[in-house]
């Protein structure tokens, strides 16, 4: 197996933080990051955050554009369903295991068909069957099973995540047939490849929130999370108490909602077993929970 | 970053939007059920932003003119504020209030504005949805925006019954709704600095997006 090449990955993740701690100087902390329950590493997290805002702006962005520029639509479309018929491996495991014997027989299908009919997956065929892309990954196969999303985490490069699903990148990879391609230096290549052309789609929302949000950091990081829950329930999340100004809601007990001003900062760290983020920057700054400043 | 950005702000959005805007065209039937105002009105405004070469162009004035006439009277915003903004609206004077609306309004629709002239090919499906009492005033209709290619966007809508009829005070693109994501952000301003600090933060970035020009997305 490849356990080597993922060391070695890991190598490059701490070259990364290392980069990170030096850049994290830049990032801007407001005052109570660390307060919100669901974001304890918030110090460490926006630091992470404003890392790979400059790494996109620096190199990722620039060379998406390019890569849009240079290479013809068809050909992106066929790169794009190429990489998500090679996500149907990993989809398929997911499915399997959390018990959905449709959605695992339909990614089956989708593989068998579209890298066949539909050329090594180049055309995504059963799409137009109706038989539909069904994306999943080992974080939302623990949370089925009942493992709750843990603090959020920002992850180098990859971005928003949360404990668990930062822990479920792990299986991910290893069903990732990418990870088995050798030499170890093409699925290099592949994974640059990818993180590009991922890059490129998302072209035309660049910019989005940035204008939508007053601060992009909540912002994203409370779209993940209702995201990845939403997910967990398939779309169908039971609905958190609201404590809103709506007059409909009556009196409304004072339990102070997630970020609100009233959660104490210092209060204990709701932290369950965690990751230590390994090669953590400046002392302090992964340091669980809101400490006061 | 960029797989949940993707996920939720590029297309989704616009069909998105699109989709809601839809509503808007349902006025005349009260007794109409959310469901078939959703889908009646989202097919409508898919139809007319196809329709229509200049909102495809990202003409500013078109996009804002279809949302004024065909999703502004289907949105209840005093109340899609009032959830955004929290508990503090209570403590709020009415101007303040007022104010507040009026500038959460400006600042969805330039953020929304270029994506509506992403849409394509979209249809919209229906999501069924279980255990919903048919004679309550509050309402969830779920719906998909499908494109001929690529994965379909989920867009869901919550709606209450008034004497005019359902209206809409809350929409979830992609599992994420609007006015959670909001409260987070607008509580944290709040407790920096108070509800006029808020009113600040959202009339200085609105002035800032529109000095650099509505066709911008």
């Amino acid at each position: 197996m490849n356990l080597p090449s993922f060391l070695r990955r890991g190598g490059a993740w701490c070259a990364a933080f290392a980069c990170l701690s030096w850049l994290g100087g830049c990032a801007s902390v407001p005052p109570g990051a660390g307060s919100n329950p669901k974001d304890p590493y918030e110090k460490f997290n926006r630091q992470v955050y404003s890392f790979n805002d400059h790494f996109d702006r620096a190199i990722l962005k620039p060379v998406a554009t390019g890569y849009q520029q240079v290479v013809p639509r068809g050909l992106r479309d066929c790169i794009d369903n190429a990489f998500n018929n090679i996500g149907e491996v990993g989809n398929f495991v997911n499915s399997s295991l959390q018990l959905k014997p449709l959605d695992a027989a339909s990614d089956v299908g989708r593989l068998a068909i579209n890298s066949t009919i539909g050329l090594l997956g180049c055309f995504d065929v059963a799409n137009g069957m109706g038989i539909r892309r069904n994306k999943q990954d080992f974080g939302l196969t623990m949370g089925k099973w009942g493992i709750p999303s843990g603090p959020y985490l920002v992850l180098p490069i990859l971005g928003p995540s949360s404990v668990r699903d930062g822990i479920g990148e792990i299986p991910d990879y290893f069903t990732d047939p990418v990870n088995y391609v050798t030499p170890t230096l093409d699925s290099y290549e592949i994974y640059v490849g990818r993180l590009v052309e991922r890059r490129a789609q998302l072209l035309d929302a660049s910019g989005l929130l940035d204008q939508a949000a007053l601060d992009p950091y909540a912002f994203l990081r409370d779209a993940y999370l209702q995201r990845r829950r939403s997910r967990v329930y398939d779309g169908n999340p039971p609905r958190e108490q609201d404590d809103d100004g709506d007059e409909d809601d009556g009196p409304t007990p004072s339990k102070p909602a997630a970020g609100s001003p009233t959660a104490q900062p210092g209060g204990e760290s709701p932290a369950p077993a965690t990751v230590k983020p390994q090669a953590a920057p400046e002392s302090g700054d992964a340091k669980p929970a809101g400490a006061p400043q | 970053m960029m797989q949940v950005l993707g996920k939720c702000a590029g297309v989704a959005i616009a069909c998105v939007l699109a989709a809601s805007a839809g509503t808007a065209l349902g006025a005349d039937a009260a007794d109409e059920s959310p469901d078939t105002m959703i889908k009646n009105a989202s097919t409508d405004v898919l139809d007319s932003i196809r329709a229509d070469s200049a909102i495809k162009s990202g003409d500013f004035s078109h996009v804002q003119k279809l949302i004024d006439e065909k999703i502004m009277p289907h949105m209840d915003f005093d109340r899609i504020t009032r959830h955004a903004v929290g508990r503090a609206w209570r403590t709020a004077t009415p101007e303040q209030q007022a104010k507040l609306t009026e500038q959460f309004r400006i600042l969805l629709m330039r953020t929304y504005a270029g994506a509506l002239s992403r849409v394509t090919d979209h249809k919209v499906q229906m999501v069924p949805t279980r255990g919903q009492d048919p004679g309550s005033n509050d309402a969830l209709v779920r719906t998909l925006v499908v494109p001929s290619s690529g994965d379909a966007i989920s867009i869901d809508y919550r709606l209450a019954k008034s004497d005019a009829g359902w209206k809409i005070y809350d929409l979830g693109i992609m599992g994420v709704w609007l006015g959670e994501n909001y409260r987070t952000e607008f509580t944290s301003s709040i407790a920096q600095g108070g509800v006029d600090g808020l009113i600040k933060q959202l009339t200085d970035k609105n002035s800032k997006l529109s000095a650099s020009g509505g066709k911008q997305s």
